[in-house]
């Protein structure tokens, strides 16, 4: 971690002329009442994007931000405040704001930092620069030439690129010094066919924590642009879809926002300290069918949803959260963990230094099982076979849940036959998985697409399953 | 350097709490410095904003945050080519950076021939004075206190077993807009809140609901008292909630959730839907495809109203705009490069629309039910089952099983599915219940039949 911590250290302290010893004191401040623990959260944020459409590259922009938010903690209760500026007298202005949530009691002392040392993910070059303005242009027309010469009913394509370079360095009273460096690419093409009258449309998209040379490779860029006009033309000979309770079998990949939304977010420790979700107080108990283990797990090397380490300096982790059908854990931040009595799991994440933090999935997903995914659309005599989504949603108290598939077919006598229009799934987080008759062997991760909101936070989320079937999931067609 | 524009400061509305002229410097510096570096036009958003919420948990503090934000938005045009930067630093060399890194950009991004500033005869002449800003003096002291009223007054309510908290907030802010076309205007807002979540039943039956109010002035916020007693009716008429059968049956979407409908309609009719081709409602202007009954407007001057403002995010000044009339929809909602696009003139929506009005029946939401002999009270909706392409339409819902004109008892965990445009034809009733906590404003629909999935 040096090397971040140095880089870090240089981008956002030097420039403030700041140095460690003033964060001490600025910790100092912060801990002269009965707080807990008090947290410094730097970052200096760098993002583009650039637009093709009509053939054209429209638009592009270029965004920084900087600032720091300072925390205060005095058991249940935060205080928070946040500058966008990077000075001591900002910092010093911030802690009084932040400590005013604790009014008496004891001073507690700010710990020595303590090194940490977690593996990096990913590298630390700047993706912006990782290619020139010049050759993003090219990728962008290229991929419109390449999207439109698939096929002539596609009218119109929409090609983005995105980059982000993130620089976040973490003080807090507990020790914690430490720093990310984060690099984040997402690629995406949206096209338009029309057919005798009909229009669809289709998206596809990727990316990581990576730089630009990741679409350049492996004709990656290429394959969106395939991809999406593969659905939008799919989509073109869709018919109304059912609606009722019936069997569903869901592809391997992207369909893995099943386990981000009908358990994912129950299992996050802020839930299940204040006893909202619908699986609080289930720890050990079976919650899914024996053949479920699902882990979230930030340490896949540069996925989308992972992290060095946490918005709170923990390094990330990879936590089994259902283990062969039972419940084994939360996803904890150092709030609530120091709450439950448990330890931290790395999930503490912030969409930015004006946010505070909260426990957040990384990258959540099933590992395989054994059943060749043919065989099990074989097994169903009539059902839906679903292989893309859009976005879900959870109503985490009553455990309900939805994900809107936005490619799926009709399956008769164990074969998939006809495409179907769009339609939202809905279901019981705490009962689906126990549901879960086959899972397939070919687990898949997304390809790095996913957001994720909570409380009106965003933060980039993986998710990913095998080929796998639920005997009972309602289906909410027209026909 | 010499000024690219002459201010016109009428333009700026001066309340006391905000800079205005130094905002306006700095509105000043970024039209300079883009003249430096060779641009055919600039324009410029910077907003300040501050605030502070708190909430409330089990009759505890649980956070106390202080907001304040800045931000500098900047476009520049080389002829018609367009670049744009953005930064949270407002600082004299931060502005100058952000110019150059949108001018850099402009080097690169291709030529379109529809580009550039809102026409320069479009401006606001003169910024109305809306009275949107009204500043809440509550200190953090009082915030906990009403915070806390609001939420006790749920928790003691029988069959309130748990509670996510109540939140008081309290935000306000100003934003000044200028161009190259000698536009410069800035105005204040505010908006405050007090919301409260609670939870009823316990284990498998547990079921939350809330209640919010939100307005720019604090004396317009309901009571404390009578938010938390709204969330706690709320969350415990959910408890027990059941799977019905699927089949087709009318809806009626309360309110809040009625909102949204319109919101589709708007997308449908938005300037990047129709020029891309890639509406439900392509072509559609003068065809019938509402009810004759129904009229929908905006009225983006209504005084105090969430969503009032003077002019659009390129200084056009706004009006009332008549969309709908007798159920025939009249224009379209256009910014100027997508008007330029379809051959026309922009309608000032650059940035959405202000203030939608549907015209509100005769009504109540009461007579509403009692018109149903079997139906869906949809009064929560989940996910983005919403295809504007298409209008393909299929939602998440949970609500209430309605039977000879009655109240049954509480659904969940089904899905209710149809096509937008068969779905805004068959609005057979907006009740005068009318919601006033958005930019829409609506009362409850009902919609004649929709596919409703459940067991």
């Amino acid at each position: 971690m040096t090397h971040s911590k140095d880089i870090a250290e240089q981008a956002i302290l030097a420039p403030a002329d700041l140095t460690e010893s003033h964060l001490q004191r600025a910790l100092g401040e912060l801990m002269g009442q009965a707080i807990d623990c008090g947290e410094l959260f730097f970052q200096v944020s760098s993002c583009e994007g650039w637009v093709l459409e009509d053939g054209i590259v429209k638009e592009g922009s270029y965004t920084r931000e900087q600032g720091v938010g300072v925390r205060a903690i005095s058991g249940e209760k935060t205080g928070f405040a946040y500058s966008d500026k990077i000075a001591f007298d900002a910092l010093i202005d911030s802690s009084r704001s932040a400590k005013a949530i604790a009014r008496h009691g004891q001073q507690k002392k700010v710990q020595r930092w303590s090194a940490q040392n977690a593996p990096m993910l990913y590298q630390a070059e700047n993706p912006l620069t990782s290619i020139t303005d010049r050759e993003k242009i090219s990728l962008l027309e290229a991929i419109d030439r390449h999207a439109r010469k698939i096929d002539p009913r596609v009218q119109q394509v929409i090609v983005s690129l995105a980059g982000v370079q993130d620089i976040i360095l973490v003080a807090a009273s507990d020790g914690t010094l430490a720093a990310d460096i984060r690099p984040l690419v997402r690629m995406n093409v949206t096209v338009i066919v029309e057919e005798n009258g009909r229009t669809e449309q289709a998206s596809h998209g990727g990316g990581g924590r990576t730089d630009y040379h990741y679409f350049l490779t492996h004709e990656m860029a290429q394959s969106y642009a395939e991809e999406a006009v593969r659905q939008a033309l799919v989509n073109l000979q869709a018919i109304a879809a059912p609606a009722g309770t019936m069997p569903v079998v869901l592809g391997s990949g992207w369909p893995g926002i099943l386990l981000h939304e009908a358990i994912g977010h129950g299992l996050e420790g802020d839930f299940n300290r204040k006893g909202t979700s619908a699986f609080s107080n289930r720890i050990g108990q079976q919650v899914a069918s024996p053949l479920c283990t699902v882990v979230d797990d930030g340490t896949l090397v540069g996925r989308r949803g992972s992290l060095s380490i946490d918005d709170e300096g923990t390094p990330a982790a990879c936590t089994v959260l259902i283990e062969n059908g039972i419940l084994k854990g939360y996803m904890q931040d150092k709030l609530n963990a120091g709450l439950m009595g448990v330890a931290v799991t790395g999930n503490g994440r912030r969409e930015s230094y004006a946010h505070l933090p909260m426990p957040r999935m990384t990258n959540t997903y099933m590992r395989a099982g054994r059943h060749d995914p043919e065989e099990i659309i074989q097994s169903v005599d009539k059902g839906l076979y679903a292989v893309s989504f859009g976005g879900g949603q959870v109503d985490i108290t009553s455990g309900k849940f939805v994900f809107s598939a936005s490619e799926a077919y009709l399956i008769e006598n164990g074969k998939v036959t006809r495409p179907v229009k769009g339609a939202t799934l809905i279901g019981n987080g705490p009962d689906v998985l126990t549901k879960v008759s086959m899972v397939g062997n070919d687990l898949q991760l997304d390809s790095g697409v996913g957001v994720c909101g909570k409380d009106g936070q965003s933060v980039p989320v993986g998710v990913g399953q095998p080929t796998l079937k639920i005997d009972e999931l309602t289906v909410g067609g027209t026909g | 350097m010499a000024v690219l524009v002459k201010i016109l400061m009428k333009n700026l509305i001066q309340v006391s709490d905000w800079d205005m002229n130094g905002l306006a410097k700095i509105a000043e510096q970024v039209l300079s410095e883009a003249k430096i570096q060779q641009a055919s036009s600039c324009e410029v958003g910077i907003a300040l904003s501050e605030g502070l919420s708190v909430s409330v948990r089990l009759g505890e503090v649980e956070t106390l945050e202080h907001y304040r934000d800045q931000s500098l938005a900047i476009t520049i045009y080389k002829g018609k080519r367009k670049g744009s930067a953005n930064s949270s630093d407002l600082s004299y060399d931060a502005v100058r950076e952000s110019v150059r890194a949108a001018c850099s950009i402009a080097e690169y991004t291709d030529e379109d021939v529809y580009s550039g500033l809102a026409d320069a005869e479009l401006m606001a002449a003169t910024v109305p004075d809306l009275d949107l800003y009204h500043p809440w003096s509550i200190a953090a002291e009082q915030a906990i206190e009403l915070a806390t009223r609001c939420e006790s007054i749920a928790r003691d309510t029988a069959g309130i077993e748990n509670s996510e908290g109540a939140t008081v907030t309290r935000y306000g802010g100003c934003a000044l807009y200028a161009n190259s076309n000698r536009f410069m205007g800035a105005y204040a807002g505010s908006r405050h809140s007090i919301s409260c979540s609670v939870i009823a039943g316990k284990g498998d039956s547990m079921q939350r609901d809330y209640w919010y109010s939100v307005a720019r002035k604090p004396e317009a916020l309901e009571t404390a008292e009578q938010i938390g007693s709204k969330a706690a009716q709320r969350a415990l008429r959910r408890v027990g909630a059941r799977k019905i059968k699927t089949g087709k049956v009318p809806v009626i979407f309360s309110a809040e959730m009625a909102r949204s409908l319109f919101g589709h309609f708007i997308s449908a009719i938005s300037g990047s839907s129709l020029y891309r081709k890639a509406s439900f409602l392509l072509d559609k202007k003068g065809s019938r495809i509402f009810p004759e009954y129904i009229s929908i407007s905006e009225q983006p001057h209504i005084l105090q109203a969430l969503g009032s403002a003077p002019y659009d995010n390129e200084g056009v000044a706004t009006r009332y705009h008549q969309l709908v009339e007798n159920g025939v929809l009249q224009d379209y909602v256009l910014d100027s490069y997508a008007a330029r696009k379809l051959g026309t003139v922009t309608t000032g929506n650059a940035g959405g629309v202000h203030n939608l009005v549907i015209e509100p029946g005769k009504q109540t939401f009461d007579e509403l039910i009692r018109s149903i002999k079997k139906g869906l009270l949809v009064t929560e909706m989940m996910g983005h089952g919403v295809n504007i392409v298409t209008g393909d339409y299929s939602r998440g819902v949970s609500g209430f099983w309605i039977e000879n004109g009655e109240v049954q008892f509480p659904v969940e965990e089904i899905t209710i599915a149809a096509n937008l445009k068969d779905m805004l034809l068959s609005i057979t009733a907006v009740a005068n219940d009318v919601d006033i906590r958005g930019n829409i404003r609506t009362g409850s629909v009902l919609v004649e039949n929709m596919m409703v999935a459940g067991s």
